[in-house]
């Protein structure tokens, strides 16, 4: 399984969850686990997701990540699991 | 699976606190390059680099996206030289083709510097050899992308007197051939006693003779990290700031390992190793000079700074060597004046010296580096900073190297600007006594005689 972690943060407002999660449904992105708060005003969210089955390019999905974030006007980053498992276990 | 504290750690990290991979650096043997005419050699040299390099900076960018981590340089190493110009070069300037040659293909490749001008004379010179040396100063003016070193001593050899006087009028020459850029040129030469064959960072990275045919080495960074972990335990004893430094160390290390097995498997070359340095730059909370001042000096420089360097580029390398299972290169923490605020703030302030800085250079990777001393400084001057330096290495089994920029018509005070990651540096005072006698004897200091181990 390839998974990847996705962070959103910024102003909370209206539909953050649904815009993602719907993105993320659009490329056949598996949702395998969601935190989420508020921490005064301010929306935190991280996502872990299966990316498997994702038809596109990785990159693209970075960037498509990106420009949804900018839409919404919250920041968007996607980055493979790798780089926190390395980190974080031995 | 990961939470989301860690999530939101590394990613601070990498937003707030500078951490980056330095360097991915592939390594390029130009052995099978080897003709006896130049225009062949020329010719082949730029289709090897330019055939195995062609993916190295797209991957990278590839890899910077996908992981979210910023690798700062790609870069190229390549055999040194005066081996591979041996058979064709008869005069400097055959050499100085080479470099133009080199230059171009690290242009067509996409990569800002290329490494690898180098000469390995650390017992005796061959005609080609001193050639190469000899055309350092034009090669370094002509060129952007060439960086040069000069290997003239080691603990098995002893150090080369003859290199080392001759590295000092070229180290001059080359300030005098990029006068009009505050000497750069110097800033792309590196003189070494005991220099590694997998080096990733520049300006003293050159594939070694031992190396396969191709290589990936990787250079991790991340003072700002350190300094940021260090700043929770304030006051707190020995143990705790060790293991503090240990973990961060391996986490940043972690990230260089992932790094390099990607970029390996994508360019389809072998990975070597990760340098674990902590490699600051000009940039505000990327300073090793801070981590030093964080554990507990006024400024870097007083009294206490060798014990503290010590105790960090130990632990750096504690934590790191479990991250990775190949370690090479420098790896430790590097203490360049114009590539880190908080060194260049210390000079100003009348903290670090000349001589400290030497100090310094006994307990931690490499040597003098990147410091600028006033233009009038004799090529005599400068060959005895660089054999002292020399010496700690040859004496300690380590790698030191010297990085002076002389540069020409300023002085004492004023400040010399070679700009981007090279940063800026006040021009520091050197001892203004002699040592020409001592640097005009011929021939060789003997090795050292803990160096008979077999």
């Amino acid at each position: 399984m390839k998974k990847c972690i996705v962070t959103v943060l910024g102003k909370d407002t209206v539909g953050i969850v649904a815009k993602v999660c719907t993105y993320l449904a659009g490329n056949r992105i598996n949702i395998l686990d969601i935190s989420q708060t508020i921490v005064q005003g301010y929306f935190n969210m991280m996502v872990i997701a299966d990316v498997t089955d994702l038809e596109k390019d990785f990159t693209v999905l970075c960037d498509e990540m990106t420009k949804l974030g900018q839409e919404i006007g919250v920041s968007i980053h996607c980055q493979r699991e790798d780089i926190f498992e390395k980190m974080h276990r031995l | 699976m990961i939470n989301m504290y860690e999530v939101s750690e590394t990613n601070k990290m990498i937003e707030n606190e500078n951490l980056d991979v330095r360097t991915i650096t592939l390594g390029i043997s130009l052995l099978d390059c080897i003709d006896s005419d130049l225009s062949e050699l020329n010719r082949k040299i730029y289709e090897k680099i330019t055939m195995i390099a062609r993916d190295l900076v797209t991957v990278g960018q590839e890899i910077e996206k996908e992981f979210g981590i910023p690798i700062v340089n790609k870069r190229i190493s390549v055999t040194p030289i005066s081996i591979v110009g041996a058979a064709a070069c008869r005069t400097p300037e055959d050499f100085v083709e080479i470099a133009r040659t080199l230059d171009r293909a690290a242009q067509a490749v996409g990569v800002n510097f290329i490494g690898g001008y180098s000469a390995l004379v650390s017992k005796g010179m061959t005609p080609g050899e001193e050639n190469l040396i000899r055309s350092i100063p034009r090669a370094l003016a002509v060129t952007e992308r060439i960086c040069s070193s000069v290997n003239v001593g080691s603990t098995k050899t002893g150090i080369n007197m003859d290199a080392v006087r001759l590295c000092g009028e070229i180290v001059k020459a080359t300030a005098e051939a990029t006068k009009e850029r505050d000497s750069l040129g110097c800033a792309k030469l590196v003189v070494f006693c005991n220099a590694p064959d997998d080096n990733p960072f520049m300006a003293g990275a050159f594939l070694g003779v031992t190396e396969a045919d191709a290589v990936i080495n990787v250079g991790v960074s991340g003072p700002g990290v350190v300094k940021k972990a260090l700043e929770k335990v304030r006051g707190k004893g020995f143990e705790e700031l060790c293991e503090t430094i240990k973990k961060t160390a391996f986490k940043v290390t972690r990230v260089g390992q992932l790094v390099a097995g990607e970029a390996s498997e994508r360019l389809g070359i072998p990975f070597g190793i990760v340098d674990l340095s902590l490699a600051p730059t000009p940039a505000v909370g990327d300073s090793v000079a801070e981590i030093l001042e964080e554990i507990g000096l006024e400024r870097v420089g007083a009294p206490g700074t060798t014990a503290a360097l010590a105790l960090l580029n130990d632990q750096v390398k504690k934590g790191g060597v479990m991250a990775s299972s190949y370690v090479g290169g420098l790896s430790g923490a590097f203490i360049p004046v114009s590539e880190d605020q908080g060194m260049i703030d210390a000079v100003h302030a009348g903290s670090l010296t000349l001589e400290k800085l030497e100090a310094m250079t006994c307990v931690c990777s490499v040597g003098l580096d990147m410091i600028a001393i006033p233009g009038k400084t004799s090529a005599s001057t400068i060959a005895g900073i660089i054999a002292d330096e020399m010496a700690i290495g040859m004496v300690n089994q380590k790698t030191t190297a010297v990085r002076l920029i002389p540069v020409i018509g300023k002085d004492v005070g004023d400040m010399a600007e070679f700009g981007g990651l090279l940063g800026y540096a006040p021009v520091m005072p050197v001892n203004g006594f002699g040592c020409e006698r001592f640097i005009s004897r011929e021939g060789r200091i003997p090795a050292p005689i803990h160096s008979f181990k077999n």
